[in-house]
């Protein structure tokens, strides 16, 4: 297949579609507009549903839906979208449910405006909605990832039952890069689990109460036991120069991208550096970060938000190394020069 | 008992056992003399009448009927406080087959899900909801509904329902019947035999409305509540028929089920083979070069008011980059700054992995206004090219470690026919200035990002005359 010049939204779309996407539902919302007007185009045409629903309220509940029918489903939002569907993910987690959700993040809190930021790390890593549940957050770096890590991402909505976010920003979207995509397409199938209207899917329950104590401890333990078998086998992430990095640098999403311009500054000025680019957030790379606390001298955090992945980091490296931080916000973009001044200001 | 036939039995799509209430299986968990466990029955005997049991999916809601799905042998999806409109739509659309139904109470309805039913039913989903009006909170104790009767005591309302505090009781049935799509709305009641067979005919008819694919049906049932109501089961009843159906009148409230069209039957899904054709994906670069060894470091900024094409500009040398074997990236400006009337891009062209898709320290600035030339002039690299739309360089903005190039090319294009052209005859500039890439390359990449064919030829010349700008023989001001 050839490659195409394409924005990460549209990519995130088609990919999205070759994974056996066939259902999506959505609200308007800037900085994620994009995902739903391609997915309006596309999705009808690749013989699945397109609806813009009343709300993202009902946007979620409605990916509730399409996942109960054993649809490949998804939806897409940004900041104040999010903070609605929260109550259905957390329904979608203990349903068991597989969906994707794209966060195209915004900047906050309240209506905030619409340039890029990472401030919904918190929301997406650990939890948002009500209850003892996790999505797996993936975080792409470029357009070639919106499309692989979405399409990754119905693979392991599936395999985990589970539902799977997007973190992405407005930047990651709006960006045209190059992208190749997947040759092999999923074919939908509807799994044996869900309720489809035939006899043989008759005796299926998709429901998240367990009305006893005993049950729901039950239910919550199995959920956590699928989020460690994940932390076992889907824990991916990107070194970046790190083999003989003394300064480590960690970033996720458009900020990764900056690091690396950040590191290549720093190499020609004689300084180590390296960055660990945690592409699953949930799971979060803690073990790779443990490994290279024995080797860094130190660990610099550098995120679109006031620090928000920072603590994992901190917690990961368990006070054996320091651990920088700097962030920009309010839909500001750190520049390459800047990080390097902060370098030097503080390391 | 084989010569005795049972007339009156439990509905076969009931299962044998209530598991919910553990030792006492036989039993329902509804308390005595309330109106779901009737509701429940008409609405199992009409799917074993219709012979629908294998198709339907029943959709539980929160309230007292929580556990619908504990008495209903059929395809179960439990979902959250007023919500059921948009599951049954999300279901109903993937498997439009299956009968889908959806049961919900008043608070779960009326209030907290007053936007899903409104939506549902003016798209006209062609599923079928269960309404049980009973004025009041069941599950959480008695507080007020929104279909409470005015002066009612509830937890909520311990002076009475208010009309300046609290409103007025809700019509749903009716608010619904005055939307256009909906094609069979009743309101039933279980106030006394009489209603209850007058209310299975209207759940059947409207589950046939929905086997008929004539759209959204729905059947509001006044309902009893005896425990709350504080009554015992036969004054709940009789306040029923009399209380209740006083403010919300009986009867069919839209019914086109004579006139309305069967809703357009499903599009088969195209072949796998066909989602590269459907996707556009054979749409792409076919020149594709082996990747560059030489050293390219592209970092161009392109900046203008909008109409001016900062954008096309940006995103044909991409395209072209890319078709040269080169890595390559463009990020637009967006949101608020779009609107303001400027625009700018950022472009990377790079014969390395692109790092940062950011051009914060240009080596190129194209700068077509004067405002975008003040705005970028000074972020540009030592040694770096500008290009700037006018007959000369405003003075303070002159930098004596730049290569400056101002040139009127708008009114270049003028001269060739369209203002609009204008871009191309930078690119034209640059490329020669530069020689990252062929013109022919960019000739090739044109029609990927400029659609219209009348277009394209005079972009070639405008590419042409812009490259010919830079040659010696034609002045240029320095």
């Amino acid at each position: 297949m050839p490659k195409q010049l394409i924005k990460g939204n549209e990519a995130l779309v088609k990919g999205a579609v070759l994974a056996g996407c066939r259902a999506f539902y959505g609200y308007p919302i800037t900085p994620a507009n994009e995902i739903a007007e391609s997915a309006a185009v596309y999705i009808p045409q690749a013989g699945g549903v397109f609806l813009q629903a009343e709300s993202e309220v009902a946007a979620i509940n409605m990916v509730y839906g399409g996942a109960s029918a054993g649809v490949r489903t998804m939806t897409a939002s940004s900041g104040p979208g999010m903070s609605l569907m929260c109550e259905g993910i957390s329904y979608i987690a203990g349903a068991e449910l597989p969906c994707v959700i794209a966060n195209i993040m915004r900047g906050g809190p309240g209506l905030g405006n619409i340039a890029p930021e990472q401030s919904d790390y918190f929301q997406a890593v650990k939890g948002g909605g009500h209850g003892c549940y996790h999505a797996l957050v993936l975080a792409p770096a470029s357009a070639q990832e919106m499309c692989d890590l979405t399409f990754l991402g119905f693979d392991l909505a599936d395999k985990y039952r589970n539902p799977v976010i997007v973190l992405a920003d407005g930047c990651l979207g709006q960006m045209m890069e190059p992208v190749e995509f997947p040759t092999t397409p999923r074919a939908p199938r509807t799994p044996e689990w869900a309720v489809d209207g035939t006899a043989a899917t008759r005796p299926n329950l998709i429901s998240s109460i367990y009305l006893q104590p005993d049950d729901l401890e039950k239910h919550i333990l199995k959920l956590e036991a699928k989020y460690k078998r994940a932390h076992v086998e889907e824990t991916r992430w990107e070194n970046y120069r790190t083999d003989d990095a003394e300064l480590v640098f960690v970033g996720y999403g458009i900020v990764a991208r900056i690091l690396k311009s950040v590191v290549e500054k720093l190499r020609m000025q004689g300084i180590k550096a390296g960055l660990l680019r945690p592409i699953t957030l949930y799971p979060f790379p803690a073990p790779e970060l443990r490994r290279l606390a024995g080797q860094a001298q130190q660990f610099f955090v550098v995120e679109m938000s006031t620090g928000q992945m920072v603590e994992d980091v901190r917690l990961a490296v368990e006070g054996r190394r320091p651990v920088e931080f700097y962030g920009r916000c309010g839909g500001n973009i750190p520049t390459a020069e800047e990080i390097v001044e902060e370098v030097f200001a503080h390391v | 008992m084989s010569e005795l036939k049972c007339i009156h039995g439990k509905a076969d799509c009931f299962y044998e056992h209530y598991e919910r209430k553990g030792e006492a299986q036989h039993q329902t968990h509804y308390c005595p003399g309330c109106g779901h466990g009737i509701a429940h029955k008409l609405l199992a005997e009409s799917i074993d009448e219709l012979g629908i049991r294998d198709r339907v999916i029943l959709v539980s809601p929160v309230g007292c009927s929580v556990f619908l799905y504990y008495y209903f042998d059929v395809g179960n999806v439990q979902v959250a406080h007023g919500r059921a409109p948009a599951v049954a739509t999300a279901l109903k659309r993937a498997h439009p087959e299956a009968i889908v139904i959806s049961y919900q109470g008043d608070g779960d309805l009326a209030a907290i899900g007053s936007a899903e039913i409104l939506h549902a039913a003016n798209r006209g989903e062609n599923y079928t909801s269960i309404f049980i009006n009973n004025a009041i909170y069941g599950m959480t104790g008695g507080q007020m509904a929104p279909t409470t009767l005015m002066g009612n005591r509830t937890t909520t309302t311990p002076f009475g329902r208010n009309v300046f505090n609290d409103g007025y009781p809700l019509h749903v049935s009716e608010v619904i019947a005055t939307l256009e799509a909906p094609t069979y709305v009743e309101r039933a009641a279980l106030g006394n035999t009489k209603q209850i067979l007058q209310a299975k005919k209207a759940i059947k008819k409207a589950l046939e409305t929905q086997m008929k694919g004539l759209g959204f049906s729905m059947v509001e049932i006044l309902s009893p509540c005896p425990t709350i109501w504080k009554m015992d089961p036969v004054d709940a009843q009789k306040h029923v028929r009399e209380g209740l159906a006083a403010v919300y009148p009986l009867g069919a409230k839209r019914d086109r089920t004579k006139e309305a069209e069967p809703r357009p039957a499903h599009i088969p899904a195209p072949a796998l083979e066909e989602l590269p054709r459907i996707l556009k994906l054979d749409k792409g670069s076919d020149a594709a070069m082996p990747a560059h060894h030489e050293t390219v470091d592209f970092r161009v900024k392109v900046a203008g008011f909008g109409g001016q094409g900062v954008l096309l500009l940006g995103q044909l040398l991409a395209e072209a980059g890319m078709d040269y074997g080169l890595e390559v990236s463009w990020l637009p400006s967006y949101g608020p700054e779009m609107r303001s009337g400027t625009s700018n891009c950022h472009v990377r062209l790079s014969n390395k992995p692109v790092d940062s898709p950011f051009v914060s320290s240009p080596n190129v600035l194209i700068a077509l206004n004067e405002p975008s030339l003040r705005k970028f002039i000074s972020t540009v690299e030592p040694g770096g090219l500008v290009f700037y739309n006018g007959t000369a360089i405003p003075a303070d903005c002159v930098r004596a470690d730049l290569r400056m190039h101002p040139i009127p090319f708008f009114a270049v294009a003028d001269e060739l026919g369209s203002t609009k052209v204008g871009n191309i005859v930078v690119l034209g500039a640059l490329l020669s200035a530069t020689g990252v890439l062929p013109l022919e390359v960019v000739d090739h990449a044109l029609p990927r990002v400029v659609k219209a064919e009348k277009w394209i030829e005079i972009d070639r010349q405008a590419l042409r005359r812009g490259a010919s700008l830079l040659c010696p023989e034609v002045p240029v001001h320095v």
